[in-house]
């Protein structure tokens, strides 16, 4: 600059400058700028001194000397000075239209309160959704279990079928382990046919069933799980046949001991034997969270590795530990050679054939792809988020063009205004996080609190800090991403265009209405895609409902009436004891039936290997059946369909033949095309085939029923749990206190606390489905509300932006219905273009999430139809309103407001 | 003389309270004024000018000097007025503390 008194009056022009352009000096001319005025000042120092009479020699190594460092070294330090200088006082000058740019958004956004709000309001809920997803799937995937290094934690199936006879292995096998030095540190395992309310507690003359995991004695030094109050089991309890001790989780201690801090060697009476309690564990310690999911267990006792406890067979469901820098890989290779030496070693004994996989995998491996399946879902969601806040966002800015060609005449460059509508949104949006967060904590907590849900881990999910950083990193996106449209659209803005222009009738930019149009099909489409990916899961949760079961649930109460262990030990007794309670039982009024059983449907999981008699296979590949022992009466108690043969009789006793009902499965399977009435079974001994009865599905509704068998408890002696089966009319809750009362002669501590009906069974098995059925409706409605809400705003708008056009054509003659009709065909062209797209992405979707359906096919053209009228459905209901306000327009306001 | 520390500073907002003026108009502006006896090195003088720059006491502009050459012309900005007059008493009443205790005679001299 020349001008020299420009320059130095430039006080009001600088401020421009900072008010409107950032400085954009690169290092090499800042550089170049502090060389220039080094230079200067020596020449000028020169002139000076020439002019004071020294030669131009002297003068240039006078100035030369002042300057205070040689020149190379002077120009460096200046240079970096300068570069130093400018740095700082850009980050200032960005700071401080920072501070403006959010003063100007948070004063632009209170004068429009509606906006902000639904805007907020949109925002909150996509985040809210997504991070409670979020806690989930970082709960369940990424954090560690709580158990020290749990890493290096193994789960060692013996085998690979999901009966848990065939993932657990027998106790010389965890022996043979123990004493070969292999990758394992150690290997520690639990009682894995534990039942829970198996153990019954009788306190100040009141009894409640408890759930006990019998646990080898390293169990818990092998997780590095350490009691807060007392010890681990000793060597020496964790032998023998009989043992006296018990260690009880936190919650056990809380409930019903009131935390007493000194409970450490107190007695308590189990099961009708004392037992010393010696520890308490945790309250991080959660057994039933990481194994048993749905499961409360209330106290631990050892699980001795005795001859005795070998002969029952595969028990112990074990888990590994690896050595330092040992792998799976390894173990697994060192595993395959020393199995079948460990086999070998016992030939009367199962067979030891492990399949190792991480504990991580081994917890979740049922719910990783409905993980996986929940996180695209609320990706789609928030993109639908975002879609709608572009549109929100563009129609604004088209009704703030005028203040913007204000701002930018005034010298506001588009960099600015651009960085101006970025602010606005990305303040939104963190505005949205705040109230995200509150939905979000809100969300976790109800989740962790989610007891009767069988899925692992739950009670784990909360906000920490990867979740929170989430939030800030979703919600920094989500205010980029649908604040890029509208800035996008502005920096195309031409100046002198929107100033002339005057404000309402202006004609809408062709780009603009083109980018909404898009945002608004998209979003549609989305929308479908999560529509039919919850329909199709909530149409297999029905059929897995109303398909699968073939029991009826519908008033059948069940509980447990399990005599003293003197009853059980003889035979006699015991049929005598079940025979009195169930005439006892069916006296009361109201009841219908009543049966007993070992085990109800969907859980317990015990298995035999069966054949059909004069087959001959290899012993290893009998099938495997889940048995049920129970009494006569059971098919009708529980609702059960008999399709062939008779029900168990009284008559089924140890004087006669030995019989067995089974399933049409075990029929299929062991006597292919014939009828298996008649037939005999090896079981646990040859039995005869009396009665054929439709699968119950003893594992869960969702996986194959399997082989199943029922045995008449006067035909066996192995009778663990007696569960009483009573079909009544009378509410459970009532029901259970008369079977109390009426049970009190010969039962006197029937426990009052695991009172089940059969519907609750049947809910808890499904609750994981349900779970995640529910979960992803809600996000396919919320993206059903916001495409209603898009399509609205789209044509509405359009609507304020034709009034002149509507205004003429309804001068000209146009009926009502006429300006109704076109608006309404506007719209539904709108949503057919977002319904074939949203056709063909719910397609792949659908495909994506077979393995989450049952009894649907992922084409299953019910959903589709119903996903095509619903969306259509919403464009009319989206449309009408706006449809109807345009049919009332007065031309003549119309042409006025021009 | 060797400037006390952060003297440097104030001695540059003074000059330039008398208006804007480039690198070497301010160190021949010091010189005068304090007869030569001021020893400030050049290098360290365009240093202290960025660095006031930098912390917004001063603002910059391009210009021509008298002798016709491209040079970079300081002037005071709002703060750094107000900091000059603060400084400036500052180091006046620390001035005055000195004075007065160096020249207090003591009993037997």
């Amino acid at each position: 600059m020349s001008d020299e008194s420009s320059t130095r009056a430039g006080g009001i022009r600088e401020g421009v400058r900072r008010l409107f352009r950032a400085p954009l000096h690169t290092t090499d001319r800042v550089a170049a700028d502090a060389n220039d005025e080094l230079r200067t000042f020596l020449d000028e120092r020169i002139d000076h001194l020439v002019a004071r009479g020294m030669s131009p020699a002297e003068a240039r190594a006078e100035a030369l000397r002042r300057m205070g460092a040689p020149l190379g070294d002077a120009r460096e330090m200046i240079r970096d000075s300068a570069v130093a200088r400018e740095r700082t006082i850009r980050t200032r000058q960005w700071l401080e239209e920072l501070e403006q740019d959010v003063r100007y958004a948070v004063r632009t956004l209170g004068r429009d309160r509606a906006f902000t709000i639904s805007a907020l309001a949109i925002i909150a809920l996509g985040i809210g959704a997504s991070a409670t997803v979020f806690s989930v799937a970082n709960a369940l995937l990424v954090r560690p279990l709580p158990f020290r290094d749990p890493d290096a934690l193994v789960w060692v199936a013996n085998g690979t079928h999901e009966g848990l006879s065939d993932q657990t292995a027998q106790v010389n096998h965890i022996q043979a382990l123990h004493e070969v030095k292999t990758s394992f540190a150690d290997v520690a395992g639990y009682f894995a046919f534990y039942g829970p309310g198996d153990a019954s507690l009788v306190r100040n003359g009141d009894a409640i069933r408890l759930t006990d995991i019998p646990v080898t004695q390293n169990f818990f030094s092998m997780l590095g799980v350490q009691p807060v109050l007392g010890r681990s089991f000793t060597p020496e309890e964790s032998s023998g046949d009989v043992t006296n001790v018990v260690i009880l989780s936190y919650s056990l201690w809380q409930r019903e001991f009131a935390s007493d801090p000194s409970i450490v060697g107190t007695s308590i009476t189990l099961n009708g034997s004392p037992q010393t309690i010696v520890g308490v564990l945790p309250s991080n310690f959660d057994f039933g969270s990481v194994f048993a999911p749905g499961t409360r267990v209330d106290l631990f006792s050892p699980f001795p590795l005795t001859e005795r406890n070998d002969q029952q067979g595969n028990t112990l469901a074990l888990i590994g530990r690896l050595r330092p820098g040992a792998t799976i890989d390894g173990a697994t290779a060192e595993l395959a050679v020393l199995a079948p030496r460990i086999t070998a070693a016992h030939p009367d004994r199962n067979a030891f054939s492990p399949h190792l996989s991480s504990m991580r995998a081994h917890v979740v491996r049922q719910i990783h792809s409905a993980l996986v399946m929940l996180a695209f879902a609320v990706g789609a969601v928030m993109l639908i988020v975002c879609a709608n806040l572009s549109n929100l966002l563009l129609v604004r800015a088209t009704a703030r063009r005028k203040e913007m060609a204000i701002r930018a005449a005034l010298g506001a460059g588009r960099r600015r205004l651009v960085r101006q509508m970025l602010t606005e949104s990305v303040l939104l949006s963190a505005g949205g996080a705040a109230v995200g967060l509150v939905l979000a904590l809100v969300g976790t907590r109800a989740i962790s609190r989610l007891q009767s849900v069988n899925l692992p881990m739950l009670s784990d999910v909360r906000i920490d800090s990867a979740a929170l950083a989430f939030i800030i990193a979703l919600a920094t996106l989500a205010g980029l991403l649908f604040g890029m449209a509208p800035a996008l659209q502005l920096s195309e803005l031409a100046v002198h265009d929107a100033l002339k222009a005057s404000g309402r009738g202006s004609t809408e930019n062709r780009g603009g209405r083109r980018m909404r149009t898009a945002l608004v099909v998209s979003e549609i489409a989305l929308a479908c895609a999560l529509l039919v990916g919850s329909g199709l899961l909530v149409r297999s949760f029905l059929k897995l409902l109303d398909v699968a079961l073939s029991f009826r649930p519908e008033m059948v109460t069940a509980l447990r009436i399990d005599p003293d262990n003197d009853v059980l030990a003889s035979q006699a007794r015991f049929a005598s004891y079940v025979d009195e309670a169930l005439r006892l039982t069916k006296a009361i009024p109201g009841v219908q039936a009543a049966a007993i059983t070992d085990g109800l449907p969907l859980g317990k999981n015990r298995t035999w290997g069966v054949k059909a008699d004069g087959e001959t296979r290899k012993d290893m590949n009998n099938p495997v059946a889940y048995i049920r022992l129970s009494s006569d009466g059971l098919v009708g108690a529980m609702g059960m369909q008999l399709v062939a043969g008779r029900d168990l009789a009284a008559t089924d006793d140890s004087a006669h033949e030995r019989v067995v009902m089974i399933n049409e499965t075990m029929a299929h399977t062991l006597w292919p095309g014939q009828d298996p009435i008649g037939k005999v079974a090896m079981i646990d001994t040859a039995r005869r085939v009396v009665g054929v009865v439709r699968d119950v599905h003893h594992l869960s509704l969702d996986q194959a029923a399997g082989l199943e068998l029922y045995i008449p408890y006067r035909q066996i002696m192995d009778y663990p749990i007696v569960e009483l089966v009573v079909r009544s009319t009378v509410p459970s809750t009532t029901l259970a206190k008369s079977i109390r009362a009426a049970l009190a002669p010969i039962a006197p501590n029937v426990a009052l606390n695991q009172v089940q009906t059969l519907g609750d069974v049947v809910d808890r098995s499904v609750s994981p489905r349900r779970f995640f059925t529910l979960l992803l409706s809600g996000f396919a409605a919320f993206a059903l509300a916001l495409a209603l809400f898009g399509i609205y705003g789209v044509v509405s708008y359009t609507v304020a932006h034709q009034q002149q056009e509507i205004g003429v054509r309804m001068a000209l003659g146009a009926s009502q219905r006429t300006v109704q009709r076109k608006i309404l065909r506007d719209t539904l062209e709108l949503a057919i273009v977002g319904i074939v797209v949203g056709t063909a992405a719910s397609w792949i979707v659908a495909r994506l999430i077979r393995s989450q359906l049952f009894g649907v096919s992922s084409t299953d053209p019910a959903t589709f139809v119903a996903m095509i009228v619903i969306v259509t459905a919403v464009a009319l209901v989206s449309g009408y309103l706006p449809a109807r306000r345009a049919s009332r327009i007065d031309p003549t306001v119309a042409f006025r407001s021009s | 003389m060797a400037l006390l520390k952060g003297t440097l500073d104030v001695l540059v907002l003074k000059t330039l309270s008398w208006g804007p003026m480039h690198g070497f108009e301010i160190t021949a502006w010091l010189e005068q004024r304090s007869s030569g006896r001021l020893d400030v090195t050049d290098a360290a003088l365009i240093q202290a000018l960025h660095r006031l720059e930098a912390r917004g006491l001063l603002s910059a502009e391009w210009g021509e000097s008298k002798n016709g050459r491209r040079a970079r012309y300081y002037k005071l900005t709002s703060t750094g007025k107000a900091h000059l007059r603060i400084e400036t008493a500052a180091l006046m009443d620390y001035v005055g503390a000195l004075t007065t205790v160096l020249t207090t005679r003591s009993a037997h001299e």
